[in-house]
């Protein structure tokens, strides 16, 4: 029998607001335990939530552009369970009226994906166990950081197709200025909902959820494995058991957390303390009006703009801090393709190098220009410039300064070159014999000797002309 | 000094800002009043004498200056108020020695306005109850005769205002918990239009229907509390935008025209008779001043209890989740691992009447329950307040008794929980409809007071205050002291 997977994703996604969704503490990352927290968002006794309006704006804003219905009156509600992470024991929520619905996403290749709901909630805060002394540590700094969490139909039938789909999500909401989706902060979380039926069935089979995945590879690998799982239980005629189940990345494989049976009831009521909050048409054409311009139309803009071939204008728009950058180091005067060969080149391999993404870049635009200046003047060669740029990304140096300090810059007297070329045919008569009769690869070789004499400093260009026409004078 | 203590907060107020008295005078009067008294009434969990003398000296240099007519004025605070640095338990063992790291909204008006805070009030544990018998620091008792309680849940703030031992007192009111306790004590007391006053700092009990008021002598010392405390606050998504400051201001006593309907069903089977005399009787004398009553049906008294033990209850089991023995108060010393700590520190930490009401309301929020119970009270909720909507297009105040009893004897209720939740009968409404409504004594049955309850539209508290004001003008039970002496 063939079987079809089905799958649906609930997005947590950090909005990159200056502070939490209902207090005024930073949402900074990191801190030293406990120093973000007031008595709010630790839910002291008689603390009251008052909603961040840019959290508002920032929801409604990312439920316009994946094409949701924004409610007008929507709610707030209290989910309530017991945790230590949880200090009010409930997480403001919103259950019966979410602040968007019925969206639509495009994911290429003639597929959307339909958005059931996108609601508005705070993060909880972070238990460290420590070993050392057995005891749990309770870190409130990220209580209150407020999250959007956008809930797909079970829309997927593919790993390929949620991996498409996250990025897309993670570029727009980049690109709307909402959220940094940063996975390694977990400012971009995933659970996958899935189940398997037999291809062309319509009911769905029994679903379970994976949750812990913070990587687009964990997910991938996850709804590899829970779906081979899921098939080789029925075929063996056993049945699917709903249940949540977590992703052990080291193991490769997921495992069962808790059942349906023991499910808790969290007993969901609106929340006393917030008014519903009301939306205005005005309001809402407010937001459309200031909608930025998202990834499509900046390909095409850099295409006609800056007559940049299809292909780079994808790499560079595919995430927002990288256009960004791409854009600023064009203002600063470097050619835009010299520009997109650094950056769809030794930019993402120095990133992927260091598992970063755009958004920590540590290089400035201003360092990248001047590095492509000095290589468009000829003062640096293009593999001279690489390790310069290798050697100062990190810090941002200054591009001067390592250059003159590690004396990298290019030979522009010609003597010097003129001098090489002459020490290497004195020195490999054969290569200059092997050459003339006929072995192209010699050619190759005395390049290679006269750059190695001048420390890799020369331009290869005047260096493979100098050769050349010392070979045709004798 | 006695006869200082007979003064109401205003006429305190004013000789203070004359040079007649010291702050500090009136501050060790009220000082050596309570510590005759509180051994036999227990109104405080924490006293804090010192401080406040420390405070009355201190304010005395501004006294010149001074704007507020409740300067200087000692007062003492329900121990579900914030006061930062200062122990506020809410009468709890849960909470343990907690001293807030903040200070209630209304405890920094408070400060503002130059009131002088002698200590934290005794009350029901987290406001559930209705006679500050389920106090973890032991009840209060009634001034008016000990062997009684005062009310509750603000009995505390209720016994001590009546007690001398401060001249106005904040409470809060989520069913009644300031109009029954100042109805058992003989004090005025008042519940403001939920929103009015900033909740923030109050410990919740229940969030759709507390609202922090006063307790004190008279109509226009209440006026004169509220002008202090109620306003916006942008700490509390639920504060509206109102005009504070012009109540006090507003008291004529002039009532000529004011149309007062008492709901027929306010006056039926359980009320004492001796409170229902006192109550028409009231009327009689609103009407003397030229006020025009009439009775008239007001529907669904029948639903009121219930759907107010609902929701409160509800939103209670939700809120009172928080104290789960991790982050600060008590916890339980022995446990074997996370659910154990929690079980065993809300299990011992918690008072039975509390735990009571939080099985109730986990139960009516309950998967498969939330629609027949929580669900329907918040839709009876919405008639309740249509119904209202409909009395006041016809009448400016509603008129009612505030309890159908008088002050019951220790030990008498807590054992019929049932018929204790019913007593509530008259006052849960105006929590329910979110309305303005005042406790004020009207006569005495066998040596201890009767109180009748005013209800106003939403942010009608001028026309409640003013009915009184009119009220006590003509009338002494609110001047009457338990100690026998009746000044004026």
């Amino acid at each position: 029998m063939t079987w079809e997977t089905v799958i649906g994703l609930e997005t947590h996604v950090e909005l990159s607001t200056a502070t939490k969704i209902f207090c005024s503490c930073t949402t900074a990352f990191g801190g030293a335990p406990n120093t973000h927290c007031c008595p709010v968002c630790t839910g002291m006794p008689g603390a009251l939530p008052v909603l961040n309006e840019k959290v508002l704006e920032f929801a409604v804003k990312a439920g316009l552009a994946l094409g949701c219905e924004i409610t007008k009156k929507s709610r707030f509600d209290r989910k309530n369970y017991f945790y230590p992470d949880l200090p009010k024991a409930y997480q403001i929520s919103q259950l019966y009226l979410p602040i968007a619905r019925n969206g639509r996403v495009d994911i290429g290749g003639g597929k959307t994906v339909g958005i059931h709901e996108l609601h508005m909630e705070e993060d909880a805060g972070k238990l460290v166990h420590d070993p050392w002394t057995d005891q749990t540590c309770c870190d409130y700094n990220r209580c209150g950081v407020p999250l959007i969490e956008i809930v797909t139909e079970p829309d997927f039938r593919t790993a390929e197709e949620v991996i498409a789909y996250l990025e897309q999500l993670r570029s727009t909401l980049q690109y709307l200025g909402v959220s940094d989706c940063k996975m390694q902060e977990g400012s971009l979380r995933c659970d996958v909902n899935l189940s398997v039926r037999p291809a062309g069935s319509t009911e769905l089979g029994t679903r379970t959820e994976m949750k812990n995945l913070n990587s687009f590879k964990a997910i991938s690998r996850a709804i590899q494995y829970e779906s081979r799982r899921q098939i080789e239980l029925l075929e063996e005629g056993k049945r699917v058991v709903q249940e949540t189940r977590r992703w052990d990345e080291n193991k490769d494989a997921t495992y069962a957390m808790r059942s349906k049976e023991n499910a808790q009831d969290y007993r969901y009521f609106p929340d006393p303390d917030l008014p519903p909050v009301e939306l205005s048409q005005e309001y809402l054409y407010r937001l459309l009006a200031a909608q930025p311009e998202m990834a499509p139309a900046r390909m095409e803009r850099y295409q006609r703009q800056f007559g940049l071939p299809a292909y780079d204008t994808e790499m560079i728009t595919s995430q927002k801090a990288l256009s960004d950058f791409f854009e600023a180091v064009v203002d600063l005067g470097a050619p835009a393709k010299q520009a997109s060969n650094w950056i769809m080149g030794e930019v993402l391999r120095a990133l992927s190098a260091r598992g970063m993404e755009a958004a920590d870049m540590p290089l400035s635009p201003a360092t990248l220009a001047r590095l492509i200046a000095l290589v468009a003047e000829g003062r640096l060669n293009r593999n001279t410039a690489v390790t310069v740029f290798e050697a100062v990304f990190d810090s941002d140096g200054d591009v001067d300064a390592y250059v003159a300090e590690h004396g990298l810059e290019q030979i522009q007297d010609g003597s010097l070159v003129e001098a090489a070329v002459d020490k290497a045919f004195a020195d490999n008569p054969k290569s200059v014999a092997d050459y003339r009769a006929g072995k192209e690869k010699a050619f190759g070789f005395l390049v290679g000797q006269v750059m190695r004499q001048l420390k890799g400093k020369a331009d290869p260009k005047a260096v493979n002309e100098a050769v050349r026409r010392k070979l045709t004078e004798q | 000094m006695k006869e200082l203590l007979e003064l109401s907060a205003l006429e305190l107020g004013a000789a203070i800002r004359a040079g007649d008295v010291s702050i500090a005078e009136a501050t060790q009067t009220a000082l050596d009043a309570m510590a005759e008294r509180e051994p036999s009434l227990n109104c405080f969990i924490t006293a804090a004498g010192e401080q406040a003398m420390a405070r009355a000296q201190a304010l005395q240099a501004g006294v010149k200056e001074a704007k507020s007519p409740l300067y200087g004025v000692p007062m003492a605070i329900k121990d579900n108020i914030c006061t930062k640095g200062v122990k506020t338990c809410c009468a709890s063992k849960i909470l343990g020695d907690f001293a807030p790291p903040y200070d209630a909204a209304v405890t920094e008006r408070m400060a503002e306005a130059g009131a002088v805070s002698l200590g934290k009030l005794n009350m029901d544990e987290f406001a559930m109850g209705s006679t500050t018998e389920t106090s973890f620091y032991g009840p209060t008792r009634n001034p008016w005769d000990t062997s009684r309680v005062p009310g509750g849940s603000s009995g505390g703030a209720a016994a001590a205002v009546a007690a001398r031992a401060c001249w106005f007192a904040l409470g809060s009111d989520t069913g009644g918990s300031i109009r029954q306790p100042a109805s058992f004590c003989g004090v005025t007391g008042i519940k403001p239009t939920y929103g009015s006053v900033s909740r923030y700092g109050l410990i919740a009990y229940a969030s759709s229907l507390d609202q922090i008021g006063p307790l004190a002598r008279t109509a226009a010392d209440c006026a004169a509390v509220l002008d202090a405390i109620q306003g916006r606050d942008r700490r509390d998504a639920t504060s509206l935008d109102v005009p504070a400051g012009s109540l006090l201001s507003r008291l004529t006593g002039d009532i000529r025209g004011m149309k007062i309907g008492l709901p027929s069903q306010c006056f039926g089977e359980g009320l004492e008779p001796q409170v229902a005399d006192a109550v028409k009787a009231t009327a009689a004398v609103l009407e003397a001043r030229g006020a025009r009553v009439e009775t008239f049906s007001f529907p669904l008294m029948k639903y009121m209890v219930p759907t107010y033990y609902i929701i409160a209850c509800a939103e209670a089991s939700s809120n009172l989740s928080r104290y789960d023995g991790v982050k600060y108060g008590w916890r339980a010393p022995e446990y074997e691992d996370l659910t154990d700590l929690y079980c065993r520190t809300r299990t011992e930490g918690f008072g039975s009447e509390v735990k009571r009401r939080i099985l109730l309301g986990t139960f009516v929020l309950s998967s498969g329950y939330y629609d027949a119970y929580y669900k329907k009270a918040l839709q009876v909720k919405a008639l309740i307040k249509e119904a209202f909507d409909r009395a006041f297009e016809q009448y400016d105040l509603l008129l009612t008794p505030v309890s159908p009893t008088t002050a019951p004897k220790l030990g008498e209720s807590l054992s019929e929980a049932l018929k204790m939740y019913l007593s509530d009968i008259y006052t849960v409404p105006a929590n329910l409809a979110g309305l303005p409504a005042l406790s004020m004594p009207c006569g005495f049955d066998g040596g201890v007071p009767i109180g009748a309850q005013l209800i106003g539209p939403a942010l009608g508290e001028a026309a409640v205050l003013n009915a009184a004001h009119a009220f006590q003008l003509d009338t002494d039970y609110h001047r009457r002291s338990p100690y026998g002496k009746e000044v004026k």
